[in-house]
């Protein structure tokens, strides 16, 4: 093998027992810890629900067309996600730039619209961290979902940065993959959320 | 060849000797660290304990005031559990599951060195608590609402809170980093049936930190929010419920002991065949066995919760559960014994400290199953009964199986043997002084002595067994240096080791002692179980297969050369930790600006990580 060849050769995957990528499976693994860690703070809204001593109540403020909204908003996002990922996997890095942003500019969106609404539930209803029961389960439930879709913006940004640079290429698809596995973890959770929370009927 | 050999080594530890160490990913390193920190903190638990058994010797005993006895006894606890026996199972996984599994380092090198300054650095953020004497005095299991800041005005619990956090984050990287390795850079051949014990249990444990530690980040969260910003989790006159917090962390909790005792399974079911020259008997009825406590442990935590009044539904189901996760825990010490019956035995410490983990162990647990029957367990709940049943299962149990590791391992990791006369000596001293100081709390339980009382009063017919137990502290004080002199004169000018001084049967023999950096010169090929002695049985006992030294170091792959490129080092694993760890002293102080260093310094390092050139 030559010296190029060696070198390209740090650059690939290794052998590994299951042909997957550390990676991958790093991403899947971490995935499943954080379904937990939702899980347990989705399981402490729902134990309670319907205990708050004093208002504002959920009936008081939830908005269901107006969240709606946002969380098609969301789901778009994925879309964007999958056709950024099939983009730079054929090699269209343009392409891949171009969606990869429109998913990062929803995700954004979304976060907007979330702070919005949270704010017109502070001001509007007094709802607030340390308010009532409701307000504590509810905005640190959604805080940290929207800490984690955060992150995933930054990630995202990152990515098409690095596609500028030249040190994102198609060879490097997985790694759009990785982020995608993550952001459409991160949708199907507030798919979860906005069920528990606001659809069913309070 | 030697001479490439060593030049390679030379060139992958660059720089001074710390900031070699600082900056190591070297898996092997990186179990050495461990090991020595949890040992130093042993030490700091065990003070503690002295202090605890010291003040309970005698009734009405003035040594430790209540507060100051809170703040002792809640600390040897945390010690014991996250800064003692859970890196001693890392400083195991780190330094041999990569050697057991014929890979070169784990999937991530230095990840796996943010879990260590991940822990050292949430542990002395811990501790740091002591210098202002307000160290977390809730009891380990820190129930709400006595935590919230309401009650617990201090700093204690905030140095708790976030201490864990920190621990918690490099514990759920190292479980990433292990899960990753084991299902991912095992040898060719090596199939999951064929992996030694030590590393399926390290998987199972693996799993289990990763869904597990989720429940106690959450409560501590919510914990955290109460006491900072007015949340209402754990407030009932806002409709909270402590008893919340009792279900997020025991359902932390319970998996929690199984994932300090699975790797300490492991051990015993690699050292067992090696002095009985026999394999382990039941090799898949131990793994299934490790798998269905692992599923099982998840499905008994209320266990610890029968006493709070959530009625008689919940706790028959979990008494059920309960004792039915004491079958396949039986299944293993059958196969232990199993394992030893008909073998050709070597009386030696490593097999003296596994024999005595099988009987200690076994004590613990059957004390287990009795709390779990539910109106036994209304008596003993709280009292010294279950001092007694935890400390037979954690120290006779975890710790035990740990001092055979390090008996066992020592050779491999340092080049010498420990002596082994002095080994025995110290097997028999820990031995009779954890029963005299252990063995007796059933009795004192049985007769109403309750935990976590700074004292008791004369006459209560506590007096004689209190006392008889601080000597026996004594004693397990004195075993504990017999055994850090051995460590240290050891180390010092101890006698050397050849690459399989046990006449091993697992890969970790196959390679010097200690081994090479990059582990394997040649990486093996694996057909059966107990790979190194299904080798040394089809080739005869002669040099070890995979001693050579590559051809030449780190050269292009070719015909004649060998390709092995071991990751550098790197200093952004410390960068990381020490962020992370900024910020948890800035939440505890109260300081945001010292939480946005933290952050920034997190951020940054984490970029410069990502783009780090040559991983």
């Amino acid at each position: 093998m030559s010296q190029a060849q060696a070198t390209a050769h740090a650059e690939e995957e290794h052998h590994t027992s299951t042909g997957l990528s550390h990676n991958k499976i790093l991403m899947w693994a971490f995935l499943a810890s954080d379904c937990m860690f939702f899980g347990t703070l989705i399981m402490t809204y729902m134990i309670y629900r319907n205990r708050s001593v004093t208002g504002p109540y959920p009936r008081d403020v939830l908005n269901i067309p107006y969240t709606s909204v946002s969380a098609a908003v969301l789901l778009l996002s994925s879309l964007m996600m999958v056709l950024a990922l099939q983009a730079i996997q054929r090699g269209r890095m343009r392409e891949y730039r171009v969606w990869q942003l429109a998913t990062a500019g929803l995700g954004l969106l979304f976060l907007g619209g979330q702070f919005f609404e949270f704010t017109e539930f502070y001001r509007d209803h007094g709802l607030s961290l340390s308010s009532n029961l409701f307000g504590s389960t509810f905005f640190v439930l959604t805080g940290f979902h929207g800490t984690h879709v955060g992150i995933g913006i930054i990630w995202l940004i990152s990515l098409v940065i690095m596609s500028l640079r030249g040190t994102l290429t198609p060879a490097q698809a997985e790694k759009v993959e990785i982020a995608g596995l993550y952001w459409h973890f991160v949708d199907i959770v507030w798919i979860i959320i906005f069920t528990v929370v606001y659809l069913i009927p309070y | 060849m030697a001479q490439a050999a060593v030049t390679l080594e030379r060139e992958h530890y660059e720089g001074s000797r710390i900031w070699s160490w600082i900056t190591t990913v070297d898996h092997k390193r990186i179990g050495i660290l461990y090991l020595m920190s949890a040992l130093v903190f042993f030490l700091v638990g065990g003070l503690l304990a002295l202090l605890i058994r010291t003040q309970l010797a005698v009734p009405d005993n003035t040594l430790l005031g209540p507060d100051t006895y809170n703040q002792v006894f809640t600390t040897h606890g945390i010690i014991m559990i996250f800064l003692v026996v859970m890196p001693l199972n890392a400083a195991f996984f780190n330094y041999f599951v990569p050697l057991m599994i014929g890979a070169r380092d784990v999937a991530f090198p230095r990840m796996n060195a943010f879990s260590y300054w991940g822990f050292l650095f949430g542990s002395l953020l811990l501790l740091s608590s002591f210098i202002i004497k307000s160290a977390p005095n809730d009891g380990w299991f820190a129930y709400a609402n006595l935590t919230t800041d309401l009650y617990s005005p201090g700093r204690n619990m905030d140095f708790y809170m976030m201490g864990l956090q920190v621990l918690g984050i490099a514990s759920i990287a190292a479980a990433l980093n292990f899960f990753v390795t084991i299902v991912n850079l095992r040898a060719p051949g090596m199939r999951l049936m064929r992996m030694p014990l030590f590393v399926w249990m390290t998987l199972i444990t693996s799993v289990l930190m990763l869904l597990a530690f989720p429940s106690l980040t959450v409560g501590l969260i919510e914990l955290m929010f109460d006491r900072y910003f007015g949340t209402n989790f754990f407030n009932p006159q806002a409709g909270g419920d402590p008893v919340l917090w009792a279900h997020l962390f025991w359902i932390f909790g319970h998996p929690e002991v199984y994932i300090l005792i699975l790797p300490a399974f492991g051990i015993i079911s690699e050292i067992l065949p090696v002095f009985a020259r026999k394999p382990l008997f039941g090799y898949p009825f131990m793994v299934y066995s490790g798998l269905s406590i692992a599923f099982l442990s998840f499905g008994v935590w209320m266990h610890h919760m029968f006493t709070l009044g959530v009625g008689a539904v919940p706790n028959s189901v979990f008494a059920t559960t309960t004792m039915l996760i004491a079958i396949p825990t039986g299944v293993k010490i059958f196969n232990w014994l199993g394992t030893l019956w008909g073998g050709s035995i070597e009386i030696n410490t490593p097999l003296l400290f596994s024999v005595g983990f099988i009987a200690m162990f076994t004590i613990g647990g059957i004390s287990g199953v009795m709390h779990a029957a539910v109106p036994v367990d209304y008596w003993q709940h709280n009292s010294y009964f279950i001092v007694a049943h935890f400390h037979y299962v954690l120290f006779g149990g975890a710790i035990m199986a740990m001092m055979g590791a390090i008996y066992y391992w020592f050779p491999k990791m340092f080049g010498r043997v420990l002596n082994d006369k002095l080994g025995q000596v110290q097997f028999w001293i820990t031995l009779i002084g954890f029963n005299m100081t252990f063995f007796p709390m059933h009795f004192l339980g049985v007769d109403g002595m309750p935990r976590r009382i700074y004292t008791y009063p004369p006459g209560m017919g506590w007096d004689f067994w209190n006392f008889f137990e601080t000597i026996g502290a004594y004693i397990l004080g004195v075993s504990v240096m017999l055994l850090a002199y051995n460590i240290i004169t050891t180390l010092l000018r101890g006698e050397a080791a050849p690459a399989d001084p046990w006449d091993g049967r697992t890969l970790e023999w196959s390679i010097p002692s200690p081994p090479p950096v990059y582990n394997f010169a040649v990486v093996p090929s694996v057909h059966s179980r107990d790979a190194w002695w299904e080798e040394k049985q089809a080739h005869g006992t002669g040099a070890p297969a995979h001693a050579q030294p590559p051809v030449r170091g780190g050269a292009e792959e070719g015909s004649e050369g060998l390709s092995i490129h071991m990751p550098p080092p790197s200093y952004f694993p410390v960068l990381v930790a020490l962020g992370l760890a900024t910020v948890g002293a800035g939440m505890v102080a109260q300081i945001p600006v010292i939480v946005g260093v933290g952050m920034a310094l997190m951020v940054i390092s984490l970029y410069g990580w990502a783009f780090e050139p040559n991983h």
